[in-house]
């Protein structure tokens, strides 16, 4: 018999209330998890886009989004004012101070066009840039098209159309030979017929006109970013994007998203400290006569704030790994959603922490109610029936 | 005088030397500085220890609460040796519990002094109170209060939760005391499980698993019938007769034939004691 046999035959006792304690603390601890650990696969995820993608600038049409509002409130945008990319640009392209810090440029043509009936995207590219710059396009069977006559097609592309390498297919007037199938990217192109450019701008009526041109730049002597912005000064009627903007626009919007998640977190654990202090309270209350008896019989203070403390442990140590791994639980479901792609990273870690940040929160909530309990006049305590 | 033996002298000695070096011997009457290597002097001042062991002097208790004070205990005077079997007797209101919880350490006195076996119980510096009522003494409720979600042995151990002691010693001794009072069988079960006389034979079990040499018991036949009673009383009578001193505080006159003496209390006061009280005085 020990102080511990007391505290947990208790807990074992009030199973309602030791519920209730325990899902206060778990529901708190759960929902840090789960927001760190999204952050962490979200982070990772941007960093691994970032050294995995192979154009590192994007040359797009400017456009101008003017946003609609009606009564003072927005309904939406419009895009308008759209300028276009052309060949002519590449030229441009390959004149700026910078150009020796260019790995490939790689023109792109895409547009809808009708296949076996089906409504299928058709990209125009240069073959040999552009499986220079996606050092990912793999071809299982077959070889990319080397003349405007043949077409490779992405995974799903083929899969729906029933093509294979080999296959024969009809395009605006055209016939194209598959020459073979990209294997699956988990991309956009896995939906793509791809092509030779200039036989895209044909079929499309689209002569000497892009969607857009990807630059590779080399990480060199000059900065990527100094490279956009030559190119921007040579292209002023286009939108030159580097990729670093973007991915450091996603890693801005990450880093909100964690800043906002620290926010909650502060809220969730003052939440969950009032109900174990609340809820300890009324344990207490509900004790008087019982540490009346304790305290009779020669437990002295210290012996009843260790009870009472140690009960709250108990609780917290239960709370600290259901917590755990109901927040990872729910990164699993949920990260699908808010970063596809993305695979949970586990940190060993985080779930000693979370473990401790329980077990904090539950002994600080608890140490008022537990000294507060050891002050009880043994008499008056007595008498409490 | 008392033949009744304790394991841990050496913790009841640390809680005299406790007060005895708070002030000195205290006003106990019992002669703590006397030297303990003189021989002569050591047996005399056991014999008079033992001769007061329980030495209450001017004890006054005054409550505050909301309304007027209330005056439970009015300047009680009263000498026990040890070994006694002393009943406490008188009307609702008269102190007796007062007295129970002054005589047990439970709330400090507003005048006058308690001594327990030589130590002035409200000079014990911080919680060696607590330790006193640990070692010195066992308390029978009124209402048994046994903890209900632990088992008749797990209730009997409660005592030995706070001690430095192998748990096998603990569950020994907590065993030991069950079968003195014949309640082995009935270790696992829960106090609900029991009967009033088991609950309160359960109660009396841990009021002496430390041994204690003094037994404060407040109507512990209270919620009884009469048969189970005289069983319990029985109980208390073997304890007497093992040489504890025993206290009880009771409403029941049909049980004073155990006592050795029955003090009457009268408005905080002691006001007289059998059979000298006056035919009249209603208890």
């Amino acid at each position: 018999m020990r102080l511990r046999t007391i505290a947990l035959s208790d807990l074992r006792r009030r199973k309602g209330r030791t519920a209730f304690l325990v899902a206060g603390l778990l529901i708190g601890v759960g929902t840090v998890v789960a927001l760190v650990s999204l952050t962490q696969a979200m982070t990772g995820q941007t960093k691994a886009n970032l050294q995995s993608y192979g154009a590192n600038i994007i040359v797009t049409p400017r456009t101008r989004d003017v946003s609609l509002s009606y009564g003072g409130i927005s309904v939406g945008g419009l895009s308008v004012g759209q300028n276009v990319v052309s060949q002519s640009d590449l030229e441009r392209i390959e004149d700026i101070p910078a150009r020796a810090g260019l790995s490939a440029v790689a023109p792109e043509l895409v547009g809808p066009v009708l296949v076996k009936g089906r409504r299928t995207l058709l990209m125009g590219v240069d073959p040999a840039v552009q499986f220079k710059l996606k050092r990912w396009w793999s071809v299982d069977t077959g070889r990319p098209p080397a003349n405007a006559h043949e077409l490779i097609a992405g995974s799903s592309a083929a899969r729906t159309l029933g093509l294979t390498m080999g296959d024969y297919v009809r395009i605006g007037g055209r016939r194209f030979t598959v020459t073979g199938v990209l294997q699956p990217t988990g991309s956009q192109d896995d939906g793509l017929l791809i092509a030779d450019l200039g036989a895209v701008q044909q079929i499309l009526h689209k002569p000497g006109q892009l969607t857009l041109i990807e630059v590779a730049a080399l990480y060199g002597a000059t900065p990527v970013n100094e490279i956009a912005r030559q190119l921007q000064a040579a292209l002023p009627a286009a939108k030159v994007t580097s990729m670093q903007e973007a991915v450091q626009s996603r890693q801005h919007a990450v880093s909100q998203f964690r800043t906002f998640s620290y926010a909650i977190v502060g809220v969730v654990i003052a939440i969950e400290a009032l109900v174990v202090f609340v809820t300890m309270m009324g344990a207490v209350s509900e004790r008087t006569h019982e540490i009346g008896v304790f305290r009779a019989i020669g437990f002295r203070r210290v012996h009843i704030t260790r009870l009472i403390l140690f009960e709250a442990l108990v609780a917290s140590v239960l709370a600290g790994v259901l917590g755990y791994l109901a927040g990872m639980g729910t990164t699993y479901a949920v990260l699908p959603f808010v970063a596809r792609g993305a695979g949970v990273v586990w940190t060993p870690l985080l779930a000693p922490a979370a473990i401790a940040l329980a077990v904090g929160i539950g002994a600080a909530a608890s140490l008022y109610p537990a000294l507060r309990a050891g002050r009880m006049d043994p008499t008056e305590a007595l008498r409490a029936l | 005088m008392s033949t009744h033996v304790t394991e841990r002298e050496e913790d009841k000695m640390a809680t005299k030397a406790a007060t005895e070096a708070g002030e000195g011997g205290g006003e106990s009457g019992a002669p703590a500085d006397a030297p303990a290597s003189a021989p002569d002097g050591a047996s005399t001042a056991g014999a008079e220890r033992a001769a007061r062991f329980i030495d209450v002097r001017r004890l006054e208790k005054t409550f505050s609460g909301d309304g007027a004070p209330v005056q439970a205990l009015r300047g009680l005077d009263l000498v026990v040796a040890e070994g006694t079997f002393i009943g406490v007797m008188g009307q609702s209101g008269s102190g007796k519990s007062t007295f129970l919880a002054m005589l047990g350490g439970l709330t400090h006195p507003s005048g006058g002094s308690v001594s327990v076996d030589g130590i002035d119980l409200y000079a014990l510096p911080g919680e060696r109170l607590a330790d006193f009522r640990r070692e010195y003494l066992g308390f029978v409720f009124q209402s048994f209060n046994l903890v209900p979600y632990l088992t008749a042995l797990e209730n009997v151990m409660l005592p030995l939760a706070v001690k430095r002691m192998p748990g096998a010693e603990k569950r020994e001794r907590a065993l030991g005391v069950l079968e003195r009072v014949g309640l082995t069988a009935r270790a696992a079960h829960l106090p609900g499980k029991l009967s009033g006389g088991e609950q309160e034979r359960v109660a009396i079990a841990r009021a002496l698993v430390n041994e204690p040499p003094l037994i404060l018991a407040d109507e512990p036949t209270g919620a009884l019938d009469s048969e189970t009673t005289i069983e319990i009383m029985d109980l208390f009578a073997t304890l007497h007769r093992e040489g504890i001193t025993i206290v009880m505080v009771t409403h029941n006159p049909e049980i004073q034939r155990y006592f050795d003496r029955t003090i009457v209390l009268r408005d905080g006061r002691l006001d007289c004691e059998l059979p000298a009280c006056a035919v009249d005085t209603p208890l």
